[in-house]
């Protein structure tokens, strides 16, 4: 079976063979596509909108700067992302690679896109119901939790266990309908 | 005018708040009433203990910047003495029992998330990009610890009981948020701290109202701890502050430069 990653290393070994010097923006990026979030592998780093921007740096032989954004400041991903970038993109033939680490736009949920959202939901982790936190003005109390459906079964009757759950992005949720529960993926 | 010097000292009065207090809420793990709230209580150490690691760092470039040695987050978490740090009292006031540990979470994250949002609009621009990346962590801190201060308050009379003694016993240590000094008004007056003085009307707003909700009282007392400059962001802490920092130092006092 050729995994995803190995159809974007073909793909960049041949840009690489005829007059491109370097592998182009579209194949650094589909082997970026490739490297799965630690913690949440079914969806990957550009899925999450972590990847902020790619570019050239200096003459020949050039670096390539990758620029990155963490979910959450105390995400003890961040470095083994920073690690996966770099022998993925070693992979590909780029030696020279920097990493950096940006924080501004503070990185949101709302920059996963649908397709993302559906693997989420398949793997089992149901995806943000809301759009970003609102860090405006005061949270009212007794604030009712999101209403989350379950990934399983599809039902809406499902109560948060927990605002925190087994990473820093997701809570805890039990559904009422299958009594399973599930994970799920913080609005951010 | 240069403020690198009171700039050095304000940022490390923002890291040392969230790394203490992120080293007691690590106390909990394996002890908490519940699994959940044991993965919830070191969850929000995880977050708070982030922050505190991007605050160092900008710490160290402006000391590097100021001709200072440029400390890294390891150096300046690891290697200070007790009258070197600067978190506000209340947070590393023992852990006590869950209503306690609310309880200072409650009143902490109040407090905490109105100085960061203010600290998005700093003149320095790094402020302003770690504020906004940490209010929006902290939003979540400040629901949760709402809730258990509303579920305990007014629920049986002993969660009840322990909860009010908790607020009340925690009271005296909130004055010093809001008091300013040389430092902060140097920094006040360029733009880049947040005006604590402000914020202080608001705080009690958001508190008598989660308090009231929770059927407990708004302490009565006035006495304030370190309110005079003589405070947890003066470098003068308590007793519990030394085996605290035993703790979390020993390793590195034991074998410097040990990594992992």
């Amino acid at each position: 079976m050729v995994t995803p990653e190995q159809q974007a290393v073909a793909a960049a070994a041949e840009a690489a063979a005829g007059d491109l010097p370097r592998p182009d923006a579209d194949a650094i990026w589909r082997v970026l596509a490739t490297v799965p979030d630690p913690e949440v592998p079914v969806v990957s780093v550009v899925e999450l909108g972590m990847i902020r921007a790619i570019g050239w740096e200096g003459d020949e032989p050039a670096t390539l700067v990758v620029r990155v954004t963490p979910t959450y400041s105390g995400c003890p991903a961040t470095e083994a992302i920073a690690e996966d970038i770099r022998a993925a993109l070693g992979r590909l033939g780029v030696a020279r690679v920097r990493v950096d680490i940006v924080l501004a736009p503070a990185w949101t949920t709302d920059w996963i896109g649908e397709a993302a959202r559906e693997k989420l939901r398949a793997f089992g982790i149901a995806p943000p119901a809301a759009a970003r936190i609102d860090v405006s003005g005061i949270s009212p109390l007794r604030r009712p939790a999101d209403a989350v459906a379950c990934p399983r079964c599809g039902s809406t009757s499902t109560v948060r266990v927990s605002q925190f759950g087994s990473t820093a992005c997701k809570a805890q949720y039990r559904c009422q309908g299958c009594r399973e529960p599930f994970d799920y993926f913080k609005p951010h | 005018m240069t403020v690198e010097r009171e700039l050095f000292d304000y940022l490390l009065r923002l890291a040392d708040s969230p790394l203490i207090l992120a080293q007691r809420l690590g106390e909990w793990v394996g002890k908490a009433p519940a699994i959940e709230e044991d993965v919830a209580l070191t969850n929000v150490g995880l977050d708070l203990l982030g922050q505190a690691r991007l605050w160092f760092g900008h710490a160290g470039d402006v000391e590097r910047r100021a001709g200072g040695p440029g400390r890294d987050e390891d150096q300046l978490a690891f290697l200070r003495d007790t009258r070197e740090f600067r978190n506000l009292l209340l947070v590393e006031q023992p852990n006590g029992n869950f209503a306690d540990t609310l309880a200072r979470q409650f009143l902490f994250d109040r407090w905490h998330f109105l100085v960061l949002r203010a600290l998005t609009a700093s003149r320095d621009a790094r402020i302003g990009e770690i504020a906004a990346k940490a209010v929006k962590e902290v939003a979540y801190h400040r629901q949760r610890s709402a809730d258990w201060v509303i579920r305990l308050g007014d629920g049986t009379e002993l969660s009840h009981t322990r909860m009010q003694a908790a607020i009340d016993r925690l009271w005296t240590f909130t004055g010093e948020m809001f008091a300013v000094d040389a430092v902060e008004l140097a920094l006040i007056d360029a733009g880049i701290a947040a005006d604590v003085r402000a914020l202080e009307a608001p705080w009690r707003d958001e508190v008598a109202t989660v308090l009231g909700e929770a059927t407990l009282a708004v302490p009565a007392s006035t006495h304030m701890q370190g309110r005079g400059g003589r405070g947890g962001k003066q470098g003068h802490h308590g007793e519990a502050f030394g085996h605290l920092l035993a703790e979390m130092q020993f390793l590195q006092r034991a074998y410097p430069g040990a990594r992992w």
